[in-house]
């Protein structure tokens, strides 16, 4: 289902996925965001593990694999952030990283 | 032009404008839909790899999962019509500088470098395969990372419990008021 | 006992005292910690006796000469293979007779302080701090060289310093404390200077080496020269005035009279017998070198002590407070043996000087404590200093008044008492020496029995002044010192210090010169009867000369502004002229460089601290920026 597409064009979509999640790392202000756009980087880390698999070495699994994994760590991290940003919110009823600071300094 | 082609700028246009409004929206309920589009194109993406499983977990774990996550904690911490204050140009304009640079260099990275893709025959990614594999050791046996996984998960979802838990007194309203 | 081991002990005892006292003092009883310190002193006194009797009659007189013993002289600091600081004890004739001296009047002042200071708080301290002072100013008659002395020297500053300011609430003790302690600690740099100059000089601290007659410091000290006189002549000028700080010469007599703030029994031990005296012993260890090396600094020795006693004396007539008069009396005695001192010549009977010297500082510790111990037990009966207070107390303290009288007579150098034999010897020598100085101490002879019987008469004699209570003789530990002492000073003069305290060791005859001792006698007795005039039969005579003599009086009353000069000195030109200015350069300018530094640091600290904002995003931000930065020259600068 590949066929005619280069290598190429899968990795630089995922960095220009990758960088876009970057760019909004570093703006945005509100956690829930920030956790966006941190899906948005594991993601364009999955595809080029699957292109790389597919174009490259088809007859392995380590790409799929991994991108299973991350896919999974994925999961359990945006569970636990979720949690703690719900925490957070409870505490401060803000959850915007720049006015979470009572442990700075 | 071939339709694989065709797919392929589909989706790669969907995610690249999605992800960028993901960034920028300054509607948070809309950026998390936003980014349910680029997921599922994503999922598109995995589909025209020939890896039908994982695009159906990226379907039903992020899509279904995450996403729905997301919304339920947005829900939870934000007024449905919260627009965010902008972002000061400064900081947007040295964020995207450095993004864009990193993104250059990978482009022309990625242009310069020559794949070489090796001869082996494709292997047919099954349910049946993925299973064996998982559960099994030596060549092709991912029964290490699997455990380290489920115990990671584990761990995770005590963790999520724990924290969201509504704590002791420590984390009552008025405690809380002092913060502010 | 000849190898004079146990003569260790001397001066380890008291201070194992002092820090037994000093550290487990206030878990004792005070009356017992009196008792532990006074027996320990006991101890110390009959060793120092011992060591006397068997170092003047059993070993050292052979040959007929008193040979210098090192009993033992361990090194200490160790410099260069040539220069080393040694700690030991040397026994030669002045330092036996110091023993003895110190031994004895250290006892009786520990006997009589468990009377005199009977209930006061600190009483445990107080004995700490004897037990010190006994430990160093035995350490430094014993020294074997001129740095261990000046170790010691300052410990005795120390003791000093601790003990009239024993009073600490009271301010003008503490006052007092820190004036002795200035003014000596500046006569002392002095002292500090000569000693390096000294041994830069001759290369060696030791005393034996130094002073030999024949020796090869005293040989090779001419040479250099500077503004006329050799290096060693100044070192030793500057060695002298350590000794005019100590022993309270002109000019640096101030801090002596203001001593007296310390208690009285303090003042006899220390500011009376002992401690005053260092600077004569430090000129009499010396001796050869000042005679051989440096004439001209003995001259100043003799100069300075006759202009000493004779200043002081017309002092001690006008002041009223009991204890200054007998402080410039001592300062007044001090000044004749300096003078003996300057006046002498080296070996045999030209020596005379140097054991006149000894000789008084001998029978002066014995008379001049004394006095101070019958001023204190007057002072006890009538809680007053000042001579206003008192009169007619002949009848109220029978005993004191005996050995007052004892004491009077024995300082005027009427014969037979101790003084006169001593005073005539000094006489004699200054007779041979210069006629100019030799007058001057004839007029201090006479002004002395003035003033001390001007004290005598209005205290004992006179009318009964109105005391709160009446005045009652001071319980026997105080009495039984005061029999002692009296009977030292009535018949010390009897000693032949001519046999056993000479200036090279060596036995020689004196005579009384008549020509001399009777003159000396009757200026003595005429200032008696003038006294005995003025204060007994015609009270209001004083008042009258007062009135003739209105300017000159309060001049001497008011110990010729030399304070008042000092404080003007010190006030007006030191402090304004120079502290100031280097104050303002300290405070402005030294501070000021290190509140800049700190002030740019501060400001760039606040600048670079913009990076550490804890932003979890900035983080981000530098890192991602760095991560490319790599990346870029990782790529394409570094290919």
């Amino acid at each position: 289902m590949n066929a005619g597409i280069p290598l190429s064009y899968f990795l630089i979509l995922a960095a220009v996925m990758f960088f876009t999640g970057i760019y909004g790392f570093l703006t945005r202000r509100n956690l829930i965001t920030i956790l966006m756009s941190v899906e948005l980087i594991l993601n364009s880390v999955n595809i080029n593990f699957l292109a790389l698999n597919r174009y490259l070495f088809p007859h392995k699994l380590e790409g799929f694999f991994f991108s299973l994994f991350i896919i999974t760590v994925a999961a359990a991290e945006a569970a636990v952030a979720i949690a703690l940003i719900i925490n957070i919110y409870r505490r401060f009823t803000t959850i915007n990283v720049e006015d979470v600071n009572i442990m700075k300094y | 032009m071939t339709l694989n082609q065709l797919m392929f700028i589909l989706f790669a246009s969907i995610i690249v404008v999605f992800s960028i409004l993901t960034v920028t929206s300054r509607r948070i309920l809309r950026a998390a839909v936003y980014l349910l589009f680029v997921l599922i194109s994503t999922a598109g993406l995995y589909f025209m790899l020939n890896y039908a499983f994982l695009a159906a977990v990226q379907l039903t774990l992020y899509a279904g999962g995450i996403v729905v996550l997301i919304i339920f904690s947005i829900l939870l911490t934000s007024h449905i019509s919260l627009k965010f204050e902008p972002v000061e140009w400064k900081k947007s304009l040295f964020s995207a500088l450095a993004a864009i640079a990193g993104a250059l260099i990978t482009i022309i990275t990625i242009l310069d470098f020559t794949f070489s893709a090796t001869n082996e025959a494709a292997r047919e990614v099954n349910m049946r395969l993925v299973g064996k594999s998982l559960l099994s050791v030596g060549s092709d046996g991912y029964i290490l990372p699997f455990e380290v996984i489920s115990v990671l998960l584990l761990a995770a979802m005590v963790a999520a419990i724990i924290i969201a838990k509504k704590g002791g007194p420590k984390s009552t309203d008025t405690q809380t008021s002092n913060y502010q | 006992m000849t190898d004079f081991n146990y003569t260790l002990w001397i001066f380890l005892i008291p201070f194992l005292v002092f820090i037994l006292l000093g550290l487990a003092g206030h878990r004792l009883k005070a009356r017992i910690s009196g008792l532990l310190g006074t027996a320990a002193l006991g101890v110390v006194t009959v060793l120092s006796y011992i060591t006397a009797y068997f170092y003047y009659f059993r070993t050292a007189g052979i040959n007929d000469v008193f040979r210098k013993i090192t009993v033992f002289d361990s090194t200490w600091l160790h410099f260069t293979d040539t220069l080393e600081i040694k700690m030991g004890i040397l026994l030669d004739p002045i330092s036996v007779m110091m023993l003895i001296v110190i031994s004895t009047v250290s006892l009786m002042v520990h006997i009589y302080s468990l009377g005199y200071m009977k209930g006061e708080k600190g009483f445990e301290r107080y004995y700490s701090f004897l037990s010190l002072f006994a430990f160093s100013m035995m350490g430094l008659v014993v020294a074997t060289n001129i740095f261990q002395m000046y170790i010691f020297w300052e410990l005795v500053g120390i003791s000093s310093y601790l003990l009239i300011g024993f009073y600490y609430q009271k301010p003008e003790a503490v006052r007092a404390s820190k004036k002795a302690f200035i003014v000596t600690r500046f006569a002392d740099l002095g002292f500090l200077i000569g000693i390096l100059l000294l041994s830069f000089n001759t290369r060696t601290f030791d005393f034996s080496v130094l002073t030999d007659p024949q020796g090869t410091a005293i040989a090779h000290s001419s040479g250099i020269s500077f503004l006329g006189l050799s290096v060693t002549t100044w070192s030793m000028i500057l060695v002298y005035l350590g000794g005019v700080g100590k022993s309270a010469m002109f000019p640096f007599h101030i801090w002596l009279p203001d001593a007296m703030e310390g208690p009285t029994p303090v003042s006899a031990l220390i500011h009376a017998a002992t401690m005053v005296v260092a600077g004569v012993y430090l000129v009499a260890r010396m001796f050869p070198v000042y005679f051989f090396a440096a004439p001209a600094a003995l001259e100043i020795v003799a100069w300075i002590g006759a202009f000493s006693s004779l200043f002081a004396a017309i002092i001690a007539c006008t002041q009223t407070d009991i204890k200054r008069v007998l402080a410039y009396s001592t300062i007044s005695q001090i000044g004749y043996m300096m003078l003996a001192l300057g006046v002498s010549g080296y070996g045999g009977h030209d020596g005379l000087g140097f054991m006149a010297s000894m000789f008084h500082l001998f029978t002066h510790a014995m008379f001049k404590a004394l006095l101070f111990l019958c001023a204190g037990a007057i002072i006890h009966a009538v809680h007053s200093n000042f001579m206003i207070d008192m009169g007619g107390l002949r009848k109220y303290l029978p005993l004191t008044h005996l050995t007052f009288l004892i004491a009077c007579l024995a300082i005027s150098g009427i014969p037979p008492f101790s003084g006169f034999f001593s005073k005539d010897e000094i006489l004699a020598a200054a007779f041979h020496h210069n006629k100019v100085l030799f007058f001057i101490e004839y007029a201090v002879a006479g002004i002395t029995a003035f003033y001390m019987f001007r004290l005598y008469f209005t205290v004992f004699r006179g009318e009964d002044r109105h005391y709160h209570t009446v005045p009652h003789e001071a319980p026997p530990t105080m009495t039984i010192p005061l029999i002692i002492l009296a009977t030292a000073a009535a018949f010390s003069g009897f000693i032949p210090f001519s046999k056993l305290v000479t200036s090279d060791g060596k036995a020689f005859q004196t005579h009384i010169e008549w020509g001399i001792a009777i003159p000396s006698v009757l200026i003595a007795t005429t200032g008696i009867g003038t006294a005995y005039v003025m204060y007994v039969r015609n009270p209001s005579l004083p008042g009258r000369i007062i009135s003739i003599f209105k300017h000159s009086y309060k001049l001497a009353l008011n110990k010729f502004y030399i304070d008042e000069m000092y404080l003007f000195i010190t006030k007006k030109i030191i402090f304004r002229y120079i502290s100031e200015p280097v104050a303002w350069f300290d405070r402005h300018i030294v501070d000021g460089t290190m509140n800049a530094l700190a002030i740019v640091t501060q400001v760039v600290s606040f600048r670079i601290r913009e990076f550490q904002s804890g932003q979890l995003q900035k983080y981000a931000f530098f890192f991602i920026s760095g991560t490319i930065l790599l990346a870029l020259t990782l790529i394409y600068l570094l290919h």
